[in-house]
């Protein structure tokens, strides 16, 4: 294997760097230029939002139970078992809905999308789809990061209320407290801030998933091999991405929206 | 021998105007890193004619396509298809231009996510938007042409080596493009099925006189193109005799180490006293 020089090391990863800024502005330029692929859009939401419903539940519903759990033998300690609803709703809605949703999507989608698009590159079929007068960027990865974008809001909408009703079920089950205490609790510690700041990550992170893994497949080099890297290191660096922004983001709205 | 060159002015003039060639590569290099893949290139393809290209593994033959549909860009040089220069164009104007250029590419490149109807029509729909009889219509005419009409449902895993060739065939043609480039149509096939491809490609060209570039291996395809013609009433190909191959629009160009050592007929080549292409056609 060749050795490469720091300096050659650091070239080529800000050139990297500086290609997917690029290749994202290209994705985002696209949605204002005719032809819109409508149909590819609608179909990769269900690709991606439906067909990612399972998981997304499952998550969603056992980190609400687990939060539950957890919160509840401390709690317990000073005697406000009580609120269990209130530190379930704020740690889902903030936090763990937008940022476990979207390692799940990250690590189904991304990965997926840089395998597909990865195993066009390697086999012609992009040269060919060019060739045959289509712009790839248009028809593939346009509708792929409007569609992780749009999708991932709903799907985290629907993780949040499920991790709530995993609370809910250790609440009643085996904390046996009062299902409407719970609720009532869960609902009234929520502000706009909350709401507001567990909604615009998703955002953020659609964004990032699909475009690491659309970035990734399309440069995929050197046969089925390459497409495997490509498909490792979507996943790595999608995952990675949405941690490091979450806590970017997370600083950021905590300061414009005056949070206490 | 080298490739005489050919003043570009004459060739930009209008894709329109049927004397002018209708690819003209001039001086044209390429490298990836330090491997300098085409050093110099210059050759032109008349209109209605096929030009086979032949030249050792990794000489740059299927990089001669690619440069001249834009999918790649020259490090100098310039490339003049149809009339425009596509060493200057921007990716959308290089969209319109392909439309009038078909490309059969070397593992077919099939879309495996779509049928062979829906393969086939690709390019159409596109245009179009919706799946219309029209469309039908020629879908089916164009996988007539190839002979596999009764695979329009069928997924692309599911054809043979040789049908996934005469699908990628058929996806080039159906919108009677001016240009067709053929990147080792016969590549990894069988002598009878490679036949039947060849016979296709001659049928394309006698038919339709559609230019074409063909890149190759194999010699024996070439020299069957130049000594046959396409009987259309009888609907096959048919051997000329020697005193007729003149009459056929064909001929050969040979790369070596990144440049062109031969481009003519095939008497030229036959007559050729260059002891590479001696070796190479013997």
């Amino acid at each position: 294997m060749e050795l490469i020089s720091p300096a050659e090391l650091a070239k080529e990863k800000v050139l990297t760097v500086q290609d997917y800024f690029l290749f994202c502005l290209q994705a985002m330029a696209n949605l204002f230029r005719k032809p819109l692929y409508f149909a590819d859009m609608i179909q990769q939401a269900d690709a991606i939002g439906v067909g990612s419903l399972p998981i997304v539940v499952l998550t969603g519903f056992f980190t609400g139970a687990v939060l539950a759990l957890q919160a509840s033998n401390t709690l317990e300690r000073f005697g406000s078992i009580t609120l269990v609803g209130q530190l379930v709703s704020t740690s889902m809605v903030r936090e763990l809905g937008p940022v476990l949703t979207s390692l799940m999507i990250a690590g189904r989608n991304s990965s997926g999308m840089a395998s597909e698009l990865g195993s066009m590159v390697v086999t012609e079929q992009i040269d060919a789809m060019r060739a045959l007068g289509t712009d790839p960027m248009k028809k593939l990865v346009t509708p792929r990061v409007v569609a992780t974008v749009f999708m991932l809001f709903f799907l985290t909408i629907i993780s949040d209320l499920v991790g709530l009703l995993g609370g809910l079920a250790i609440a009643k089950l085996l904390l046996h407290l009062d299902a409407r205490q719970y609720w009532y609790y869960a609902y009234q510690t929520l502000v706009f801030q909350d709401v507001f700041m567990g909604l615009i990550k998703p955002v953020i992170f659609g964004f990032i998933i699909a475009t690491v893994g659309c970035f990734y497949g399309m440069n995929a080099r050197g046969g089925t091999q390459g497409v495997g890297r490509a498909t490792t290191q979507a996943m790595v660096a999608a995952s990675v991405l949405i941690l490091a922004m979450d806590l970017i983001v997370t600083r950021f709205l905590m300061a414009t929206l005056s949070y206490h | 021998m080298s490739a005489p060159t050919l003043p570009l002015d004459s060739a930009t003039t209008s894709s329109n105007d049927i004397s002018a060639p209708v690819i003209v590569f001039e001086d044209v290099a390429m490298s990836f890193g330090d491997n300098e893949v085409l050093r110099g290139v210059s050759f032109h393809l008349p209109r209605g004619e096929t030009k086979a290209i032949f030249g050792v593994a990794g000489s740059g033959k299927s990089l001669i396509l690619k440069l001249a549909l834009g999918l790649i860009r020259p490090d100098s040089g310039r490339i003049v298809v149809l009339g425009e220069d596509v060493t200057q164009m921007p990716e959308e104007q290089l969209f319109e231009l392909r439309g009038k250029i078909g490309m059969v590419f070397q593992e077919s490149a099939l879309f495996d996510s779509l049928t062979v109807r829906e393969n086939v029509a690709y390019r159409l729909m596109e245009e179009h938007g919706v799946y219309d009889e029209n469309i039908d219509r020629r879908v089916r005419e164009a996988l007539r042409f190839v002979e596999l009409e009764h695979t329009l449902d069928l997924n692309p895993s599911e054809l043979s080596g040789g049908m996934r060739r005469r699908v990628a065939i058929a996806r080039a043609i159906i919108t009677q493009p001016e240009l067709l480039l053929y990147d080792s149509p016969t590549g990894g096939l069988d002598p009878v099925t490679s036949n039947t491809i060849i016979e296709l490609i001659v049928k394309q060209r006698d038919v339709n006189k559609t230019s074409a570039l063909l890149v190759t291996h194999r010699l024996q395809d070439a020299f069957t193109m130049a000594t046959r013609q396409f009987d259309k009433q009888n609907n096959r190909m048919i051997a000329l005799p020697p005193g007729q191959h003149c009459d056929v629009p064909m001929s050969f160009l040979v790369l070596r180490d990144g440049k062109v050592i031969f481009d003519g007929d095939l008497h030229n080549l036959a007559d050729s006293q260059d002891e590479y292409i001696q070796e190479y056609i013997s």
